[in-house]
């Protein structure tokens, strides 16, 4: 009975877990194609080359818009990230003009910006901020709510990111002033951003294919790295704690056994009544 | 400290006998973690400790988070995003912390599933049970409450929300509900009450986790017979119980570990499983997300809440008889609280003489039942509140009163319970003691 009663209980409590990770409903409607990215699965890690790709999609082409206001620019030389050298992101943070409220006689004005500086804001009022964009949607729901979708396959971010930028049918409609364009990744299916790509948009250094999907997938990886910078760091930490915690609980099991053992022997030896 | 007789601490040197005159400290430890316990606690038992440790996991990340936390509204979603990005370790910190909430809140609910599993509720229990509600309850406020403090979307509309539970009291719900909130809706005052009272409130509950402590120590473990220890004579009560070290500390720990190793895999592997992608977008005012919905652990009673709809007959008699007092809202309200209310007064709706289900034919099937209804109100909390999902979270949330109400106090009168042990010692007999021949016991183990 109690091994019973445990496992109804895990097991229930595992449902319960589950079923509360898939309530992230609303689009059922919509398909988001399962892109395999590299960093995917415990083991997966960013593909530099792909987070490069990506941030050169980003700076030629969403930025005109979006922004990475949460994003220090001296991190595109970080480590598990795009890994650029230093004084490549010295001469990259030049591009962009921040406001710095010191210059000027404490009025403030425009200047390049250095490492130090995060990523400009959104020039666009309702184009929204790219930082946090891969963690803040997901692809995958359900199935019935029960969230085995999102455990098999992940949140679906990035998937939902690249799925909705090759996801244009090529049709629109005017509404209300502004015009909409048909995707079919977006829920309600017709989305204010006007298509931003088309294939070929951009002339990879590295000689990567410039496909439609092709692209739409580095800039969805870059974006993944921009909401989740220290991804592989957060996994090596998991897999070490998972590791010695394992070591700890083999130890924990093999003392707890010799403390028990004179008491059960010493049970087994008296005479049964 | 405990009513089981056993051995007390004794000073030796003379410098524990000075200390000991004045302080009797290590008398106290001493007895504390020398504790009886019943030999034959199963692994249900482990959860105690797991929750002790969440306790101190999220007091420990908690405090180091506040170093790097910016309490106000135009500061607190980009200061959360500073210790993910620049905090050494900040990320790490951060992704335990939340959770590590989780991990309280699934083992709280085996302890308290437990606890009605094996009638630990019952005398002379009581007193140990009421302070275990109460601390669930204060963890769910601080849970609540630091929810709210990424002031993400779902922190701001889940605040929203749950604070206009208050507004549906009749006469005083709305100057109520501006009194909680500092204000006509949520705002930078609200934020910054949450920020401190998130941080008070662990501080009572390890208050209140050593008067519970202190509460079962004075009655003794319950276990899994219900059968209490023989206290007639030390030598007695020493067969059927251990001292809890280094018997159940090492136990514990040994499960401890590979919740942790679990935990951990989570932590490293998929932090955000469990959360809500639209609590990675600030907060809104202008913006309702499509899907308000609570963190999992409050799924069960946020169904109950939803259940109790206008059409519901119950419902409209108690609005009829109340002259509309009572609405559908204050109505699912009150049936949200009452749902814990319940539980807590366990211990008088049950009359069952037999403490643990165990011995109880009929009890066993009716708790199987409750746990399946727990998992799915947490399914129906998740779920749109339309349709066959609302049918489904009533009829769950009536078997929930049911079994409190109705089912416990009537089986104890019209059970028929199976024998029980006559001790401790003899349960734990019939698990070990089954090979009493002489090969298996007498074959010494590789280690020794």
């Amino acid at each position: 009975m109690i091994r019973q009663l445990i496992t109804t209980a895990s097991l229930a409590l595992g449902v319960s877990l589950v079923a509360s990770a898939g309530f992230a409903a609303g689009a059922e409607d919509t398909y988001i194609e399962d892109y395999d990215f590299s960093f995917e699965g415990p083991f997966g890690t960013f593909d530099q080359m792909q987070l490069q790709r990506g941030l050169q999609v980003y700076t030629e082409i969403c930025s005109a818009c979006h922004g990475l206001r949460y994003v220090p620019i001296r991190t595109l030389s970080d480590e598990g990230g795009p890994a650029l050298p230093e004084d490549q992101v010295r001469a990259y943070a030049e591009f962009y003009e921040v406001f710095d409220p010191t210059l000027f006689d404490g009025e403030g004005d425009f200047r390049p910006a250095t490492p130090k500086d995060n990523f400009p804001e959104s020039s666009l009022s309702n184009a929204p901020d790219l930082s946090l964009m891969a963690k803040a949607r997901a692809g995958f729901h359900g199935p019935y709510g029960l969230g085995i979708n999102q455990l098999v396959k992940g949140m679906g971010g990035p998937e939902y990111i690249a799925t909705l930028l090759a996801g244009y049918t090529g049709e629109d409609k005017e509404e209300a002033g502004a015009i909409l364009y048909e995707n079919t990744a977006y829920p309600g299916g017709w989305i204010a951003m006007a298509p931003p790509l088309y294939g070929d948009d951009v002339v990879y250094e590295d000689g990567a294919s410039t496909e439609l999907e092709d692209i739409a997938q580095d800039v969805s990886a870059f974006l993944m790295w921009t909401a989740e910078p220290k991804l592989m760091v957060r996994k090596q930490a998991g897999f070490n704690g998972v590791l010695m915690l394992s070591i700890l609980a083999v130890l924990l099991y093999l003392t707890n056994k010799r403390i028990w053992a004179p008491v059960k022997r010493a049970t087994k030896k008296q005479p049964a009544e | 400290m405990s009513g089981i007789p056993h051995d007390h601490y004794e000073p030796k040197s003379d410098g524990e006998k000075w200390l000991h005159r004045r302080l009797p400290i290590a008398g106290l430890l001493y007895d504390t973690i020398m504790i009886p316990t019943p030999k034959n606690l199963n692994w249900m038992w482990i959860w105690g400790i797991v929750l002790t440790f969440c306790l101190a996991l999220q007091i420990i990340t908690g405090i180091i988070l506040v170093m790097h936390y910016t309490p106000h509204v135009d500061m607190a979603f980009a200061s959360v995003e500073h210790i993910m990005r620049n905090v050494n370790s900040g990320h790490m910190i951060r992704y335990l912390h939340m959770n590590g909430a989780s991990l309280f809140f699934v083992a709280v609910y085996l302890h308290i599933f437990r606890s009605l599993y094996y009638g630990s509720y019952k005398a002379p229990r009581e007193i140990t049970w009421i302070i275990g509600m109460l601390i669930y309850l204060l963890m769910m406020a601080t849970a609540f409450m630091g929810y709210v403090l990424p002031w993400g979307q779902m922190s701001f509309w889940g605040a929203t929300v749950i604070t206009g539970l208050f507004g549906a009291i009749p006469f005083i719900g709305e100057p109520l509900q501006t009194w909680l909130l500092g204000g006509p809706a949520v705002d930078n005052a609200t934020l910054t009450r949450f920020f401190s009272l998130h941080y008070l409130m662990p501080f009572i509950i390890a208050g209140l986790v050593i008067v519970h402590i202190w509460a079962f120590h004075t009655t003794g473990n319950n276990n899994p017979t219900g059968v209490e220890v023989r206290r007639t004579s030390k030598e007695e009560a020493g067969r059927d119980t251990l001292p809890f070290w280094p018997y159940f500390v090492i136990k514990d720990l040994f499960a401890l570990a590979i919740i942790l190793a679990i935990f951990f895999a989570i932590v490293g592997f998929m932090p955000n499983y469990l959360g809500h992608p639209d609590n990675y977008i600030e907060a809104n005012p202008l913006a309702t997300p499509a899907h308000i919905v609570p963190e999992w652990y409050f799924l069960p009673f946020y169904a109950i809440l939803r259940a109790f709809t206008a059409d519901v007959w119950v419902v409209q008699l108690t609005s009829f008889i109340t002259g509309g007092i009572i609405d559908a809202k204050f109505f699912g309200v009150l049936a949200m609280f009452g749902s814990i209310a319940v539980m807590a007064l366990a211990p008088w709706l049950d009359t069952s003489s037999v403490r643990s289900g165990r011995y109880r034919p009929m009890f066993k099937w009716w708790f199987a039942l409750l746990v399946i209804d727990f998992v799915v109100l947490t399914w129906c909390g998740a779920q749109p509140a339309e349709g066959i999902y609302g049918v489904i979270a009533l009829i769950a949330s009536a078997y929930w009163f049911a079994y409190f109400l109705v089912i416990l106090p009537l089986l104890g009168v019209i059970e028929k319970p199976l024998p029980q042990p006559e001790t401790i010692e003899d349960d734990f007999k019939a698990h070990y003691g089954k090979g009493s021949g002489s090969e298996g016991a007498a074959a010494p183990t590789p280690a020794e």
